[in-house]
């Protein structure tokens, strides 16, 4: 069963630039959709448009239609603030809000109007539990997030996204900045996610693409070149430039 | 815990309340309200001026607003000296404020070391702050006879000490301003110089000050504009004689400026007369030139990259 | 080799001295101004002094109205400027588009910034005072004195709210927060400090004028307090001005006493302004 549909999608900017020429493809439900491919592809915008966050930058113009459990996110009546709840978002270098760690996770839900404190405290434990961190931070849930490590911001990242309940998580390089310890936990709390939730993930090097994807897409220039299984696509790529790519001859 | 999860408000489907979406528009209209206000009350100034100084423009004929003669009671309006009277006052507060300004701005940030400059630049904020009443005060309590004495002149209530009291009001914000746009020279500038052997005296004065030449004119102006405006200042020492200034000796006599005229005289006229209609002419006259000095010198080309520090000034 | 300095070097020790002279003489004269008037100042200060009213036409006595009318055109100024001033600045931070129209607004303020002090006693005599009616008071100042201040509010708030990193309004957004609950919750808790700055540098300025008050306020003397926002009171810097042009043999020592007073008002200000600003950078949370 397929979450996001995809179907001829194009950005243009203000300026006429195109970072998305015709894309189309399916996201698979309770999988981990690996988009990939060299920097300047697309794959932000693409990213940024299935939360529509996209608003809030100068894009000109979106065709084509985008689906999720069919319904059309381009919809310019569409209420985005509902949606960001439904599509979360976790960014590629920890940007913790500047409050305690507790008031991070429960920032999403305070926003919605969300009062009850025993529903607060009971999501801040169980997200922090699914994002792996838990038993690092119970001791100090009123300190300040930024005193946290990188990775452990990451991480903070997730569960704040996480206590939202999403149907979708879309991860934007999640592990650029951080150590490979703390990139392995994210990627193994990625495949624990995925039973629940349906996962986009943009990763930073082929090498993550192909640990963690069960379904690929790699994109060139605002252009989507080939869709695979993640397995597939990393013994045996189809189109010659994919080939290039996954073999290193370029970056 | 499934069932609270199920009553979590962010899952009901909606995305934000109604109540508080009206609440929302109407703070964004305010807003946005408050954000046009600046162009409101320019307008609501300059029409104000505009529309009582017009009558004087009706009531008393170009030859006598052009004469050199200010003499209200006997229906003698010549503005020139009045502006004579600024415009000596502004050259000389000029003449102090861009060397020391722009030299005290050059040792700051090129020469005095990080202590030096750490303890001197709070100083000259102060200097800065200073309520112009005061510095009026102490002008005509210690400068102004200080200068009858050392030059020997009838009185010390001069354009003399005008501009130099106006000087030391313009520097600061010379200083800041210049001290910016200096800041902003990028190191390799300098570093390029020196390394084809150049003194750092001959690289301040061939590579960084050209560079930021821009930023410093930006200053000069600014401090200019806020010579021109000064008014209880010039009103304490500048002897508030209207005699039309004809040559650089008129230095060391009084003269009076524009805003001095307006402020001394509006207690005393009768509203709606053509007196108080003169004195609102040679106010939108001021509306006018500040609006020249201060919007050319905002459009010269200058970045300030170093927010807080220097706003803060 | 020669021990001599060679031109170019001696050049610059003689141009580096130039300017090291002309800083000093900037800047000593400034802590002569201030220790002068604390010497000759503070003999005058005492609790009369303070909490006194003026007698014997201000040659006696104290001058308590002068420090009262001056606190309450300070808060009269904030009242009216601080909330417009921070809308102001939140829009052109957060919601003005690039367009003629924001550069417009950007123009109106500089030119409000450059407009002469007394032009703006003109300007709030002629509609404050006489056209709008209030009279001479502490409404009609405060409004002038108000717009007077509102560009240094503006552009001061505006500074502090640009610095706050974009990528919290972004995460903000990307978890269902509104751009008003972006700005209430994250922008401008984090940008307070520098705006509350802004806001008190803007306010000693507005403590310090006359000319906007001459007109519009500044009473010569009143026997009583002011008690209404519509009666006109005495402040200090008119005050100052009336003691020490005005009137005939008055003791120096009051004037210099006066200044003193009005100094440390307005310095005080300035340095608690300062001792929030280096606080706020210690603590800064990105």
């Amino acid at each position: 069963m397929n979450k996001i549909s995809i179907h001829n999608l194009s950005l243009t900017y203000s300026d006429g630039a195109q970072p998305l020429r015709d894309i189309s493809f399916d996201i698979p439900a309770n999988q981990i959709s690996v988009i990939f491919g060299p920097a300047g592809g697309g794959k932000s915008s693409l990213l940024r448009t299935l939360n529509r966050l996209n608003d809030l930058t100068d894009i000109q113009d979106q065709e084509g239609s985008v689906l999720l459990d069919g319904r059309d996110l381009l919809d310019p009546s569409l209420d985005v603030i509902q949606l960001r709840r439904q599509v979360g978002m976790v960014f590629a270098r920890p940007v913790v809000l500047p409050l305690s760690i507790k008031k991070n996770v429960t920032y999403g839900l305070e926003v919605a109007g969300e009062t009850n404190k025993d529903l607060l405290s009971e999501t801040v434990e169980s997200s922090l539990k699914k994002a792996a961190i838990w038993d690092e931070v119970k001791a100090r849930l009123d300190d300040p997030a930024i005193a946290l490590s990188g990775g452990q911001q990451q991480r903070l990242c997730l569960a704040r996204v996480l206590a939202l309940e999403p149907e979708v998580i879309l991860l934007d390089e999640p592990t650029s900045g951080l150590d490979p310890i703390s990139t392995g936990k994210v990627e193994e709390s990625l495949q624990d996610l995925k039973r629940e939730y349906t996962i986009v993930l943009v990763p930073h090097s082929v090498q993550q693409a192909a640990r963690t994807a069960d379904q690929a897409i790699f994109l060139l220039q605002g252009e989507l070149i080939e869709v695979n299984s993640g397995e597939l696509m990393f013994t045996n790529p189809q189109d010659p430039r994919t080939q290039d790519y996954i073999q290193g001859r370029f970056g | 815990m499934y069932q609270l999860q199920n009553k979590m408000i962010s899952k009901q489907k909606i995305g934000i309340n109604p109540k508080i979406q009206k609440r929302e528009l109407l703070i964004t209209a305010l807003i946005k309200a408050a954000g046009y206000s600046a162009i409101i009350f320019v307008g609501m100034i300059f029409l104000f001026l505009l529309v009582e100084s017009i009558p004087a423009l009706r009531e008393v004929e170009l030859s006598n607003l052009l004469s050199s003669r200010w003499y209200p009671i006997e229906d003698h309006y010549g503005v020139l000296p009045l502006i004579g009277g600024s415009l000596i006052i502004t050259v000389g507060a000029t003449l102090i404020a861009l060397p020391f300004g722009v030299g005290t701005a050059i040792y700051l940030s090129e020469i005095a070391p990080r202590w030096l400059r750490e303890t001197l630049k709070p100083l000259v904020e102060i200097l800065g702050g200073l309520p112009s009443v005061v510095l009026g005060f102490l002008g005509m309590l210690i400068l102004s006879p200080y200068l009858r004495i050392w030059l020997d002149l009838p009185t010390g209530l001069s354009a003399l000490a005008g501009s130099i009291l106006l000087g030391g009001i313009a520097i600061p914000t010379v200083v800041s301003i210049s001290e910016d746009a200096l800041d902003a020279v990028p190191k390799s500038y300098r570093d390029a110089s020196l390394a084809m052997g150049a003194t750092e005296w001959q690289t301040i004065w061939r590579v960084t000050l050209p560079a930021a030449r821009s930023g410093v004119l930006t200053a000069v102006m600014l401090g200019i504009g806020r010579a021109i405006g000064e008014t209880m200042t010039v009103m304490m020492v500048t002897g508030n004689a209207p005699i039309l200034p004809t040559g650089i000796k008129d230095l060391f006599s009084p003269v009076r400026t524009m805003t001095a005229t307006i402020a001394a005289e509006m207690g005393e006229v009768a509203n709606s007369s053509t007196h108080y209609h003169i004195l609102f002419l040679i106010g939108i006259i001021l509306f006018l030139i500040s609006l020249v000095v201060n919007v050319t010198a905002s459009a010269v080309v200058f970045r300030q990259k170093k927010s807080q520090e220097r706003i803060l000034s | 080799m020669t021990m001599k300095l060679s031109a170019r070097q001696y050049k610059q020790r003689l141009g580096f001295s130039l300017l090291t002279l002309m800083t000093f003489l900037t800047v000593i004269p400034i802590i002569g101004v201030i220790i002068y008037i604390i010497y000759l100042g503070l003999p005058a200060i005492n609790l009369e002094f303070l909490t006194g009213f003026p007698r014997e036409g201000m040659r006696e006595g104290g001058i308590l109205p002068a420090i009262i009318g001056t606190f309450y055109l300070t808060l009269g100024t904030a009242t009216f400027a601080v909330p417009l001033g921070i809308g102001s600045a939140i829009y052109l931070s957060e919601y003005a588009p690039d367009n003629k129209a924001t550069q417009l607004i950007r123009i109106a303020i500089i030119n409000l910034a450059g407009i002469p002090s007394v032009v703006y006693g003109l300007f709030g005599l002629g509609l404050f005072v006489l056209f709008l009616g209030f009279g001479t008071s502490i409404l009609a100042g405060s409004l002038t004195l108000s717009i007077m201040t509102l560009p240094v509010i503006i552009s001061t708030t505006e500074e502090a709210l640009r610095a706050v990193p974009q990528s919290f309004r972004t995460v903000s957004m990307s978890l269902g927060a509104t751009k008003l609950q972006t700005i209430k919750k994250i922008v401008l808790p984090q940008a307070l400090p520098g705006i509350l700055t802004g806001v008190i540098l803007g306010l000693e300025r507005a403590a310090g004028e006359t000319a906007p008050i001459l007109f519009t306020v500044a009473a010569f003397f009143l026997p009583r307090l002011p008690n209404s926002p519509l009666d006109a009171t005495m402040a200090l810097p008119y005050h100052l001005y009336v003691i020490s042009t005005q009137v005939p043999g008055m003791p120096i020592k009051i004037q210099y006493g006066t200044a003193l007073v009005l100094l440390v008002f307005v310095l005080g200000m300035n340095l608690v302004a300062t001792a929030i600003r280096s606080r706020a950078r210690a603590r800064r949370q990105w």
